[in-house]
């Protein structure tokens, strides 16, 4: 069997080299340059452990090293995160037993760095790159960490144009928004590291940080700044079979399909039509997946109508006040259940209906990854509007912390376009400390500030305003 | 106006204070855009070299002057939310022409003939490709030959026929 996607209308998939691993005795197939989960899922390996107790399958849920539901031993080395683990060829990939035995080999190699910079931002996505590139461009000495195999963030996985201004890069797909940023990475003096995370936040005089790149390498970096640029990880929906393999987040599934170009299932659900739900729709739809229907379950597409149209266009009908209320299937996703929600948001009697699909893509909605800024130390509060738990900062993206600052998804679910924006605000906020280049930063600040307010006049950023607006007042408030 | 925010779908009602008026219509081609919410987005205003499209603001959804539009399409290749549509009803006699953006594979090819599909997805007759635009950001601008009351109708391509 074989899932990879090879003809796709915006994509080109680079397969290069083949490789071999093995599942358990089981030889693979791979191509270098993908990971441990989309490899096996391209052979048609879906379940990837078993719950503890209950010894229930699990697939992979996000797909970028947030959620645990893709851990297996890997060479000998337990609870590795199989979706951001490149293939290497000759690898031993095994299912766990129970919670994991440990290692047996003692031949682990570890190396150990010690580094010394000016700034240190956690994430590579839209707002980690602005506000690395900003910094670095500024003088700044910067040290850019990502988890991932590849940088980029979620950029790397959208096919579409983006909205936004020229200064956002407005009318350029997704995909080609990262390799923009990661040209302007290149060129500017930012170190970098990948598969790489942050693995605790000290004080030593000054702040250090700890990372461990794969299970080879500890590095630890002493620093002055800190821009903590971690995104956000997806919401689960209660329903039962929710653990099934099959049931997977929406950038989960944009990782499978337009990282590694892998075809998720064959016929697909979405829940929520928010811009995530209608994006992933219409990117499913470009990968070759039958996409049967989006259930809402408020009385209003989410998103922004034109992302509805182009589905509708398509012939996917969207049903608003709708939700799933089951997953069939036994070790894999055979079919969902979904049912009308009346003006309570209960179930209405008798509207039960099953839909024939293999793929349950859930986009209801996202949680900022806080929990490095939290394990630091920062002031913390639950915003709703924001997303939930969110570390309080003021407009200048500090937190209560001195010299640590945040941009992006983690201050509070927004989009890409002003995730880039707040990098630069960060970042240039770093260099305006620094005094290097005060002047150039103060002018990066403002221009990045009046762009940044010129994309949220949008009414569909009322509600994020809001909740910023209550979180800066808490910041005040503290400080 | 009607429930499109529950629909996703545009009705002719809810576009009728934005679209060319019926004598500029019937002059040729001209851009029909159906993007009427307020979201931050400005590439359309700043591709058309005739200084048709304005947007009041980054938000303001955009404004045609149809004397100035000469339904070039250039707009049609940039608007990241596939809402920009070209319609010709000086084509022929019983024809018009309509130009969409088309992301999908298989690509058109001139002479195909396709489903043409509504707003809603539903197949209301046949298109016929009468010629397509392969850009350089893989978007492709088709345009479509359909019965000519159907030029306000059709938006899509389904199912290839022959």
């Amino acid at each position: 069997m074989d899932l990879r996607i090879w003809k796709h209308p915006i994509l080109e998939f680079k397969r290069d080299k083949r490789v071999h691993i093995y599942l358990e005795d089981k030889e693979i197939d791979a191509y270098e340059g993908e990971t441990i989960a989309a490899a096996l899922y391209a052979s048609g390996i879906k379940i990837y452990s078993k719950s503890v107790k209950y010894h229930r399958p699990r697939g992979f849920f996000c797909g970028i090293g947030k959620c645990s539901s893709c851990l297996m031993r890997v060479n000998g080395i337990p609870h590795v995160r199989t979706c951001v683990t490149l293939v290497k060829d000759g690898m031993r990939i095994e299912y766990e037993k129970g919670r994991g035995d440990p290692p047996i080999t003692t031949e682990i190699e570890v190396e150990e760095e010690k580094l010394d910079t000016d700034l240190v931002v956690v994430g590579g996505g839209p707002a980690g790159l602005s506000a690395a590139i900003a910094a670095a461009n500024l003088g700044v000495d910067v040290y850019l960490v990502d988890e991932n195999p590849r940088a980029g963030g979620q950029l790397i996985k959208q096919t579409h144009k983006f909205f936004g201004s020229k200064n956002n890069y407005a009318g350029v797909r997704g995909v080609e928004i990262a390799k923009i940023l990661l040209r302007e990475l290149k060129k500017s003096n930012v170190k970098w590291v990948l598969n790489a995370s942050v693995i605790g936040y000290y004080e030593n005089k000054r702040p250090v940080l700890a990372i461990a790149q794969e299970n080879r390498k500890l590095i630890e970096v002493t620093t002055r700044n800190v821009i903590v640029a971690t995104g956000a990880q997806e919401n689960m929906l209660p329903f039962p079979n929710n653990d099934l393999p099959g049931v997977y987040g929406a950038g989960g599934v944009q990782t499978l399909m337009n990282v590694y170009g892998v075809k998720p299932g064959n016929d697909a659900l979405i829940v929520g039509a928010g811009n995530v739900g209608l994006i992933v729709g219409y990117q499913l739809i470009q990968a070759g997946v039958n996409v049967k229907m989006v259930v809402e379950a408020m009385p209003k597409i989410g998103g922004y109508l034109v992302h509805a149209s182009k589905l509708r266009r398509l012939g996917v009908p969207i049903l608003t006040r709708h939700t799933i209320s089951a997953a069939k299937g036994k070790d894999y996703v055979e079919g969902a259940v979904i049912v009308e929600l009346d003006e309570n948001w209960q179930p209405v009697e008798g509207t039960e209906q099953e839909v024939d699909v293999d793929l349950i893509c859930l986009a209801v909605g996202l949680t900022p990854s806080s929990e490095l800024l939290f394990q630091a130390g920062c002031e913390k509060a639950y915003i709703p509007e924001l997303g939930g738990p969110v570390a309080i900062h003021n407009e200048d993206l500090e937190t209560t912390i001195d010299g640590m600052y945040l941009a992006g998804d983690v201050s509070g679910i927004e989009e890409a376009s002003t995730a880039m924006m707040e990098g630069r605000i960060a970042g240039a906020n770093v260099a305006i400390e620094f005094g290097k280049e005060r002047s150039r930063a103060e002018k990066l600040r403002e221009e990045s500030f009046k762009h940044l307010n010129a994309l949220r006049k949008s009414p569909f950023s009322e509600r994020v305003l809001k909740g910023k607006e209550r979180v800066w007042k808490m910041w005040r408030e503290l400080k | 106006m009607s429930n499109y925010e529950a629909t996703g779908v545009l009705t002719l009602e809810d576009l009728k204070d934005r679209l060319p008026p019926k004598e500029r219509l019937e002059k040729g081609p001209v851009a029909i855009i159906e993007c009427i919410q307020k979201i931050p987005c400005d590439p359309c205003a700043h591709v058309c070299r005739f200084g048709a499209i304005k947007k009041p603001s980054l938000v303001e959804p955009p404004e045609v002057d149809y004397d100035k539009c000469t339904g070039c399409g250039e707009c049609v290749a940039v608007c990241p939310g596939l809402a920009i549509f070209v319609v010709n009803l000086k084509y022929r006699e019983e024809e018009a022409l309509v130009t969409i953006p088309y992301e999908l594979l298989p690509i058109p090819e001139k002479g195909e003939i396709f489903e043409a599909l509504d707003r809603e997805g539903k197949p209301v007759g046949k298109a016929r490709v009468v010629s397509v635009r392969r850009m350089k950001d893989k978007t492709t601008v088709v345009t479509i030959a359909v019965k000519k009351d159907l030029a306000m109708v059709v938006r899509n391509i389904g199912r290839k026929i022959e």
